[in-house]
């Protein structure tokens, strides 16, 4: 019973600050993520990463980075015209911040999945954009990418 | 006095992956300069590995292969590392070391970082090699 009532409570917590908001033509979905208990971490973290098709673990928010790199994930995805997705504050939980990095066994933040599987960091991000390879794997994910319109518009 | 002496990290960093990866080609920086970080820190690095180890592997792969080199550092004394994993064919085709983003100055709200570390702010325009990005200007 107590599991069940420790369970409960970790969810409401989890749950009490979501929030929308607009961002340019999109949304995305900011959560603010509250301390997790360690043993529940992982399936947590499980659900966290599957929710949504695209999810970003970062520091700061997608309106305000507070990490070059973070900025450089967000950036490349509002290239892409991907204003819709998850994205984490691990500077506002360092249970989050540290959860994630054993989750996904990878050591820096940010972070990024696509469909529930880690795609890597700022650095693969950045590379699949330049190779091309970023537009096909958002197509996978059932999302076009702004910049094959652009490509279109300047034919 | 010893450069190896005056930047361990950097020495160490060069050692673990030239015995894990045997690299045709190594650049190791040190980038702190760059971030919130107090003069001679150690702790944000790029690194640019050649290596015939990464062939036929994808790029999450050749990352992991890099970060479990520096498993202990990067558990540490690191507290960033972006990472190049070329293969010989993909360095003489492109030679180029790639650039890091403008710090937002994360670290300096990080204590995990330096702890009680003084505040140095480094904001500026980011430009991506597109320039179709919008420059997002930091305020303090």
């Amino acid at each position: 019973m107590n599991k069940i009532f420790r369970l409960t409570a970790t969810s409401l917590r989890a749950m009490t600050s979501l929030y929308r908001s607009n961002q340019n033509n999109g949304q995305f979905l900011y959560i603010s993520p509250r301390r997790m208990c360690t043993a529940e971490n992982h399936n947590s973290l499980a659900e966290m990463v599957k929710k949504d098709r695209v999810v970003v673990f970062m520091k700061g928010t997608p309106q305000q980075p507070m990490c070059g790199f973070s900025n450089a994930v967000v950036q490349i995805l509002r290239m892409h015209g991907v204003n819709n997705y998850a994205a984490y504050n691990v500077l506002e939980d360092q249970d989050l911040r540290q959860g994630v990095k054993t989750f996904s066994n990878w050591p820096t933040i940010p972070q990024v999945f696509f469909n529930g599987e880690f795609v890597g960091g700022c650095d693969i991000l950045l590379q699949m954009h330049q190779s091309g390879d970023l537009v096909e794997e958002l197509e996978k994910l059932g999302i076009r990418s702004a910049l094959l319109d652009k490509e279109k518009e300047s034919k | 006095m010893d450069p190896g002496v005056a930047r361990p990290v950097e020495g160490t960093i060069r050692t673990k992956l030239t015995q894990a990866l045997q690299p045709d080609h190594l650049e190791v920086l040190n980038e702190s300069h760059m971030h919130a970080v107090p003069p001679g820190s150690e702790s944000h690095f790029r690194v640019l590995v050649v290596s015939t180890h990464f062939e036929g592997l994808p790029l999450l792969q050749r990352h992991r292969l890099v970060n479990e080199a520096l498993r202990e550092e990067l558990s540490s004394r690191i507290h960033a590392l972006a990472i190049q994993a070329k293969t010989p064919e993909q360095w003489r085709s492109d030679p180029t070391l790639a650039k890091s983003p403008q710090c937002r100055g994360g670290s300096k709200h990080d204590s995990t970082v330096i702890p009680g570390a003084p505040q140095v702010l480094g904001f500026s325009i980011w430009e991506m090699e597109r320039k179709e990005l919008e420059p997002l200007c930091m305020c303090r």
